[in-house]
């Protein structure tokens, strides 16, 4: 029996219904598959600490795929560093909250008696003076700081990496941050280990060959150079070692999400 | 049985945008009536909740743009830049942060931090969608049947005919409602394949953690602040694009052309088609 050519499309199979039923079951299928795929990939990104503690809310999804993406892309690689002719000269010192009693009586004294207290989950806690910090086999970096703003200047930094603190405090192995806080209650900040290890996150005491400004974060500030600069906070007087950040202002990881900016900014 | 074969065949042709030949008659009721339009497939399915959805990412990543440069509006070559040093220019407009010298005697409020939460996650949904569509577009043939010139448009005179009658500003045919002009076809394919690219490029040069892992990303374009620049620029160009783009839709006219991105139908009528 021959049957009507094959190739002409009968009114009946171009039907609307029939494409919708189609569409319905494939677009069902396909969000299931997207469903499951994605609850697989949040545990799987949980487990192996690719979470932001600024994962919640409206932003969150993007903050979270930065974050995750980035950490796995760039665990290891290192900053760009520069030639001693790029050093931008003079070096931006950026505006500054007015400073607190606090820190004008250390300065007053020379800040002499400027302390780093090391705290948390270390076997050994410890306060450092600057003169400590001096002691161990100094490094120095010529790194950009990079502003949200969007300037930039290109400094040489010396100082201990911070790897090497935490190495003298016996870090536990289930750390999984430092926070860290300025003498300047405002300020305060954190990033994970991979940051914190990293050998070129330094505590900084001096730029450019010679004393670290106070206008760029002197006497102590904490370089993490594969972040934007407010990473790299100013006057830093206490770190702290610990697992989870929930304990910590709003939990959200650092003052900066409090304020409405990103916790992780490696961009 | 054709009943099994045909709805498989049917929809492969209708799936992909742009087949004139597969006019639809308007539904039962009204096609009983003598018609004198018909509704033809125009537009994918993919095509348009791609297009909604960067429209809606452009939109999102242009207006938090427009306030991460306002907190600092100058612009410069090379690796750095900042207020003490000489810019390649300024934006002649008021900043939003307090030291960054404006010319002007007031400080706009500051609204980076939400900007930038928005803009990068603008910049990922924009991305995920912009390589849905040009994946599946390799895969359907709607690059190459929809948006690569036709062989008799690659020519100087195909070429400076769609130029003049732009120029004249002409109104499209009927033939347009179904296809796209040459001209139109080179706009999207340096739109999709030289200003996205470049400009999602240029946005990760500027991040420090992405040119730690790949630095050539930033020294090619000479340093991170021409890379900002650069993002600027192309930012611009896109901007440009989307202006004469809408311009031309308002042109050729507005309704159908939503209509078509809309519902995926074009009307036209018997004899123009």
């Amino acid at each position: 029996m021959s049957e009507p050519s094959k190739l002409e499309p009968s009114p009946r199979d171009s039907s609307p219904r029939n494409l919708s039923r189609r569409k319905l079951i494939t677009t069902g299928l396909a969000a299931t598959a997207g469903i499951a795929g994605l609850s697989v990939a949040a545990r799987l990104a949980q487990r192996y600490g690719l979470i932001p503690p600024d994962h919640g809310g409206f932003y969150g999804f993007g903050e979270t795929l930065t974050y995750a993406s980035q950490r796995l892309l760039t665990r290891h690689s290192l900053a760009r560093e520069f030639s001693r002719s790029q050093i931008s000269q003079p070096p931006f010192p950026n505006e500054m909250p007015p400073l607190n009693d606090a820190f004008k009586s250390l300065q007053a004294g020379g800040f002499a008696d400027w302390r780093l207290s090391v705290s948390g989950m270390v076997a050994k806690p410890a306060s450092f003076s600057l003169t400590q910090l001096k002691s161990y086999p100094s490094r120095s970096q010529i790194t950009m700081v990079q502003c949200e703003e969007g300037w930039s200047y290109i400094g040489e930094w010396i100082g201990v990496p911070l790897s090497q603190i935490l190495q003298t405090v016996e870090v536990h192995p289930q750390a999984r941050y430092v926070v860290y806080f300025s003498i300047d209650p405002d300020w305060w900040e954190s990033i994970d280990m991979a940051d914190a290890l990293h050998p070129q996150t330094f505590l900084t005491y001096g730029m450019n060959g010679g004393e670290l400004p106070v206008g760029n974060g002197g006497p102590l500030r904490l370089r993490v150079p594969r972040q934007l600069g407010y990473k790299s906070v100013k006057f830093i007087t206490h770190l702290t070692v610990t697992d989870s950040l929930k304990g910590f202002g709003k939990g959200l990881g650092s003052a900066a999400p409090e304020g409405g900016y990103a916790w992780y900014a490696g961009i | 049985m054709p009943a099994v074969r045909a709805p498989w065949y049917h929809s492969r042709v209708s799936d992909s945008s742009c087949v004139p030949s597969v006019a639809v008659p308007i539904p039962a009721t009204a096609s009983a009536a003598v018609p004198t339009a018909t509704l033809s497939a125009r537009h994918s399915a993919l095509v348009r909740v791609t297009h909604w959805i960067t429209t809606l990412c452009f939109f999102a990543l242009l207006v938090s743009g427009i306030e991460i440069v306002i907190s600092h509006p100058r612009f410069y070559w090379g690796e750095t830049g900042n207020d003490l040093t000489p810019t390649l220019f300024k934006l002649p407009i008021p900043a939003s942060r307090n030291l960054v010298p404006s010319g002007y005697g007031y400080v706009l409020p500051d609204q980076n931090g939400w900007s930038r939460y928005l803009h990068f996650q603008s910049a990922w949904l924009l991305v995920f969608t912009g390589l849905l569509y040009v994946a599946f577009s390799l895969l359907n043939g709607h690059f190459r049947k929809n948006l690569m010139p036709d062989g008799a448009d690659v020519s100087w005179r195909a070429f400076s005919k769609s130029i003049a009658s732009h120029l004249r500003l002409e109104r499209p045919g009927a033939a347009e409602a179904l296809s796209y002009n040459v001209l139109q076809r080179l706009s999207y394919l340096f739109v999709i394949f030289v200003l996205f690219p470049f400009v999602i490029w240029t946005g990760l040069a500027m991040s420090p953690a992405f040119v730690s892992a790949v630095p050539a990303a930033v020294n090619i374009l000479g340093g991170q602040q021409s890379a900002r620049t650069l993002h600027f620029f192309v930012s611009l160009a896109l901007v440009l694009f989307l202006l004469v783009h809408v311009g031309m839709v308002w042109f050729a006219g507005f309704k159908s052309r939503m209509r078509a991105m809309i519902t995926g139908r074009a009307a036209t009528s018997k004899e123009g088609a």
